[in-house]
């Protein structure tokens, strides 16, 4: 990111989330600055990918607001879409497209003016370049999550949202995620991550989803 | 814009390295329409008479074969969550998949069709009719396809429902399209049926993305 102003802040307020009939998380806020990372720690189904998928859009809060800056984010969802990247469970790989069609596509989409140079440096960072015009079918699953994480690279967006990021990955491209993230927040860029392995993530802030879990008694409230 | 050309030109990719909807699509239509002539007889005048209905029909069902991969693919690697995630209207992204479904089956089919119509005798009058209403037409049939194709989506024996779904709706498109071909067979005007097939395919260019994205927005959350 080229550009030095810092930016808003990006929040969350009273965020209630609801999968099925039951209340995954209620309650909770968060805010996220620039250059700052957050870490979503909890058990498996508190709810990590499911905040991450209501930060990224895909998910609407039952409850609550995200905030940039002072502007409610379900206001205008294409302007949140251009400075997110979130890189779920799967990695959006089509088998008959080679590694740097697939990545090219994602960055032309995420922003048109891609040029092919900076999605080839990206290849080059996750150690992907040998593998250019090897279909994607034939990628390992290491090698995918580093195509998708290359995402990442090829088209700047401010807010990064990773689920799992580091699953299926070796622990050399462990070491080059960790100096992607701190690049990225050096140059102002904010990190939300979910993950089970150590990230090395120095001055993070932690959020511990099992705290916001639904008691059994707001539940009764609710649905009784 | 940009971003709609950059998605019809990677479906268009897909399918001409995986190749294999179009050409399954193509050869349903030819032998589809190829067993009439063994069912019904040989006569030349019942042939005739028929063959608007069943190239219409044929091409319906035809074009109803590739619509249940219009979007589960996408939906199965995760791309659809990118693409839902791109800073464009998801509606303009799924009427770049509409026109990438066409351009591979709707436009195969148009192509098809005359070809078939000289097996099953049709007037040389009808030909013209026939071309400009499936050009009108098939659009369409993409266009609800695709409507129906996200409702189904994660749904089990999807491509059963999409057809429960998605036939009913496409009545008008062969009302008017083999009533137009009739009209040319029998020399009179088809305007009227003309322009009806242009305004269905005006209203399902508008409504249909809407629908479509708005059922892939749920099936996503």
């Amino acid at each position: 990111m080229t550009n030095p102003s810092p930016l808003p802040t990006f929040a969350g307020e009273k965020l209630v989330c609801v999968r099925g009939e039951r209340i995954v998380f209620t309650g909770l806020d968060f805010q996220i600055s620039s250059g700052r990372a957050l870490l979503l720690l909890g058990p498996n189904g508190s709810g990590k990918s499911s905040l991450l998928r209501v930060m990224a859009g895909l998910l609407k809060p039952a409850g609550g607001r995200l905030v940039w800056g002072e502007a409610a984010v379900a206001e205008d969802r294409e302007a949140h879409a251009a400075r997110i990247h979130y890189v779920g469970h799967h990695d959006a790989i089509k088998p008959v497209l080679s590694v740097e069609e697939n990545l090219r596509f994602w960055a032309r989409l995420h922003d048109p003016l891609t040029g092919d140079r900076v999605a080839l440096a990206a290849l080059q960072r996750f150690g992907l370049s040998r593998l250019a015009g090897v279909p994607g079918k034939m990628l390992s699953a290491g090698q995918k999550r580093r195509l998708n994480l290359a995402r990442l690279l090829a088209a700047p967006a401010a807010v990064w949202l990773l689920d799992e990021p580091t699953v299926a990955l070796d622990r050399a491209s462990v070491k080059v995620l960790e100096g992607v993230l701190a690049e990225h927040r050096a140059n102002g860029g904010m990190v939300v991550l979910s993950t089970h392995a150590d990230v090395d993530l120095p001055g993070a802030e932690e959020l511990h989803l099992d705290r916001f879990a639904a008691s059994p008694d707001s539940q009764m409230g609710v649905w009784g | 814009m940009t971003r709609l050309g950059e998605v019809i030109h990677r479906d268009l990719r897909l399918a001409l390295r995986q190749g294999s909807d179009s050409v399954m699509v193509v050869t349903f239509f030819v032998l589809t329409v190829i067993l009439f002539p063994f069912g019904i007889g040989p006569e030349a005048n019942i042939l005739e008479r028929v063959s608007p209905g069943v190239l219409w029909v044929t091409a319906l069902l035809a074009s109803m074969l590739s619509l249940d991969r219009l979007f589960q693919a996408d939906y199965e690697d995760g791309s659809l969550e990118l693409l839902a995630l791109t800073p464009t209207a998801l509606e303009i992204l799924v009427i770049g998949k509409v026109a990438a479904h066409w351009l591979t089956t709707g436009l195969p089919l148009m192509v098809a069709a005359p070809i078939l119509a000289v097996l099953l005798h049709m007037n040389g009058d009808g030909f013209l009719a026939l071309l400009v209403t499936m050009l009108l037409g098939t659009p369409t049939l993409s266009l609800i396809g695709a409507m129906g194709a996200a409702l189904v989506l994660g749904a089990r024996r999807g491509g059963v429902l999409l057809s429960l779904l998605v036939l009913p709706l496409y009545i008008p498109v062969l009302i008017f399209g083999v009533g137009a071909i009739d009209s040319a067979v029998q020399g009179l005007e088809f305007h009227a049926q003309l322009l009806l097939l242009g305004g269905i395919l005006l209203a399902a260019l508008v409504l249909a993305p809407l629908a479509a994205a708005a059922a892939l927005r749920q099936a996503l959350e």
